[in-house]
């Protein structure tokens, strides 16, 4: 197998969605390939640092206006009628 | 090396037909409970694509507001969650085409070639290269890393890897095909990976670990 051959499959094997034949070769590229090893190691990181990230959380005041707002409009929607919908 | 877990903390589905029924049927405190599920989800896939706050606000205010308008044309073929998203990526992909209007901004853009998804640097990172940075440190890094996506990459990276919807759920909501789908998240983790390997690649006495310098001392 390639390095470039991997890389097509690196996002398949890092989610897990392929089958044991093609991870059976992947792994054994990754046995000797220490790049292609860098390479899926640190992506699985990156994946990780965004998920564990708090980017963006939305905080509780700005959340609660935010929902108040929303059901008003909405009260004033179902007033209206389907119709204004 | 294992595969990438799943998101966890899905709130169940099981009642949620139900609620959005009731919303159809004009409860509005049902659909307040919808809001509550995924107005979190919602406000950080906006700011992930409009990259400004108060557009994200705006986001998830229209957002909710298209979804209760427009709820009698939710079939349940797809989850809620779904096909909230996918208004909500429209919504926000508007603010940002607003805001940016000398830049075409579409999920179907081809953006520059397989190429520059190539690693170039392939130097492995430290063993917890997020501790080397404060909170705040991180987090800029992170903004700043993901910024400098194309808009079509971030979100397929934002709703695939951040948010834990599955490819089927990505390519729906965003009106892609699957191999679309697949194709830009290998490009967006390639090439957030070659962006944070600046930050974060093995450097050495950065990882707070001695290096043998040959100088006899143990």
């Amino acid at each position: 197998m390639k390095c470039s051959e991997f890389l097509q499959e690196l996002t398949n094997y890092l989610d897990g969605m392929i089958d044991d034949r093609t991870k059976a070769e992947l792994e054994d590229h990754l046995a000797w390939c220490h790049n292609c090893y860098v390479v899926c190691d640190t992506t699985k990181k990156t994946i990780e640092i965004y998920r564990d990230s708090k980017l963006y959380e939305l905080p509780e005041d700005l959340r609660t206006r935010l929902r108040t707002a929303i059901v008003t409009k909405c009260q004033a929607q179902k007033k209206a009628g389907p119709e204004h919908a | 090396m294992s595969a990438i877990q799943a998101k966890i903390g899905e709130p169940p589905v099981s009642d949620e037909l139900a609620l959005v029924q009731a919303a159809k049927e004009g409860d509005v405190g049902a659909f307040e409970e919808l809001v509550r599920r995924y107005d979190r989800n919602v406000f950080r896939i906006a700011q992930h694509i409009t990259q400004n706050r108060e557009d994200a606000e705006d986001v998830v205010q229209d957002a909710f507001l298209k979804a209760y308008g427009n709820l009698n044309q939710f079939q349940g073929q797809s989850k809620f969650y779904t096909w909230l998203v996918r208004i909500a990526v429209n919504e926000a992909l508007m603010k940002l085409r607003r805001r940016r209007p000398e830049r075409t901004v579409s999920l179907d853009e081809e953006v520059k070639t397989e190429e520059d998804s190539l690693p170039r640097e392939v130097a492995d990172w430290s063993p917890n290269p997020e501790q080397q940075y404060s909170q705040a440190e991180l987090g800029d890094i992170l903004t700043r890393t993901i910024q400098g996506l194309p808009a079509s990459f971030r979100t397929v990276f934002v709703l695939r890897d951040v948010e834990g919807l599955s490819t089927e759920e990505t390519a729906e909501a965003l009106e892609l095909s699957i191999p679309a789908v697949k194709s830009r998240l290998l490009r967006a983790r390639l090439q957030l990976r070659e962006r944070l390997s600046r930050y974060f690649q093995r450097r050495p006495g950065a990882d707070g670990r001695k290096h043998e310098s040959g100088d006899g001392t143990q």
